[in-house]
């Protein structure tokens, strides 16, 4: 093997010495308790060492920091297991020094994702509230500063999302929400793609955010739906009543495959873009040769313009598709 | 053979998104062609349509990563 600064191949070498493109490319993508930086020539790890929160039934809350079970090792009877359908996640460690995968303890470690949704909501608590703040100053005049950039984007959401799909009586109730969920997903988005601690943490490639994101679109839309809503999933109108038993399953499944549609569309967008990119730095490492890298840093640079494109691209389309949701689900009755 | 054959899924599935998308900007093109006065409001309904679709061929690649 030639001299490997990233030494990313030691780490990866599959059974047979070679390059394993795949699990490199999964590692970079998946949630993780330690945010890798790089690995040196002697195998030893550069990386942050994020804390682990566990709560274990029989003896309580665990906290420390993950270096401690970093590498195999075990530490307050637990450790990470590596195979099995338990891979990846904190199991406890029996006495013979063997995970064992009964009764996981709740993990609720602050992750890779977790710190990157941290980083994005400072952020987001920075920009929005010195809008706010130099809005108090300013009052109504011509637009300056941050104004300028931020007012067209929420102007934006309010005139061409919000009110022609919610309608004008109703829209500003659900602003708050509609413009939270646009920010962040779009801020996570863009953070995702630069590659600096600490940013670059995939954070809306992971399908438990993109969930609960998912959820929080379902309860606004169901929990603020009119009768008129309901009539339409238990008593569509102009349907016999015999086709009944077959229309209330299909509209109920109706009511649910649509934010799950909006749940993997972002992580699949997302993480396919992450994938696209890692391939095409593995290529380097594939054929072994550093004249590959060029082709390859050109090809990620164009990558990542399109993936500029797409980071806003899928703020926009959840942003849009919540609030079509919200707007047929609060709808007001036409009578005929 | 699982993985191959997931991978060959995937590649039908980009076939279908293809295929959708290049009509979606065939049509485009002509509705520009015919009036390019409307062409920032073609161009949005291009590129959310198309965002539509490539979620559902998502869905396809979404399957055959986890097979």
């Amino acid at each position: 093997m030639g001299a490997d600064p990233v030494g990313e191949e030691e780490k990866s070498a599959g059974s047979d010495g070679k390059f394993d493109a795949s699990s490199y490319i999964l590692d970079h993508v998946a949630d993780s308790h330690e945010w890798h930086i790089l690995t040196k020539k002697d195998g030893s790890a550069v990386a942050v060492y994020l804390p682990v929160i566990i709560y274990d039934k029989a003896s309580g809350l665990h906290i420390f920091s993950s270096r401690k079970i970093a590498e195999d090792h075990s530490y307050e009877g637990f450790t990470v297991a590596h195979e099995g359908t338990n891979a990846g996640k904190i199991v406890h460690v029996n006495s013979e020094g063997h995970p064992d995968e009964t009764n996981l303890p709740l993990d609720f470690s602050i992750t890779k994702a977790v710190f990157g949704m941290i980083v994005a909501a400072v952020i987001l608590l920075w920009l929005m509230l010195s809008l706010a703040r130099s809005y108090k100053k300013t009052g109504i005049s011509a637009p300056k500063g941050i104004q300028g950039f931020l007012e067209p984007v929420i102007l934006f959401i309010r005139d061409d999302i919000a009110m022609p799909n919610i309608g004008e009586k109703k829209y500003a109730r659900y602003m708050p929400y509609l413009l939270t969920v646009f920010f962040f997903i779009l801020i996570n988005n863009l953070l995702g793609l630069i590659p600096i601690f600490p940013f670059g943490a995939n954070v809306t490639g992971n399908v438990n955010v993109t969930f609960v994101l998912a959820l929080c679109t379902f309860l606004i839309t169901q929990l603020t739906a009119n009768k008129y809503h309901w009539k339409h999933v238990f008593k569509a109108p102009g349907v016999p009543f015999w086709l009944l038993p077959i229309m209330i399953p299909v509209e109920i499944i109706g009511l649910f495959s649509k934010p799950f549609a909006l749940m993997i569309r972002l992580f699949a967008n997302m993480v396919a873009g992450h994938i696209i990119i890692l391939s095409l730095i593995a290529l380097i490492f594939i054929f072994q040769t550093i004249l590959v890298a060029p082709v390859s840093v050109f090809f990620v640079l164009f990558m990542d313009c399109i993936e500029l494109l797409v980071a806003f691209l899928q703020a926009y389309v959840f942003t849009l598709l919540s609030s079509l949701f919200i707007g047929m689900a609060t709808a007001e009755e036409e009578h005929h | 053979m699982t993985g191959t054959l997931a991978a060959v899924g995937a590649g039908l599935a980009v076939i279908g998104a293809g295929l959708g998308i290049g009509r979606i900007g065939g049509s485009a093109m002509d509705a520009i062609a015919r009036q390019p006065e409307a062409y920032s409001k073609i161009q949005l309904a291009m590129i959310i349509s198309a965002a539509l679709i490539e979620g559902a061929a998502l869905f396809a690649i979404v399957v055959a990563m986890i097979g």
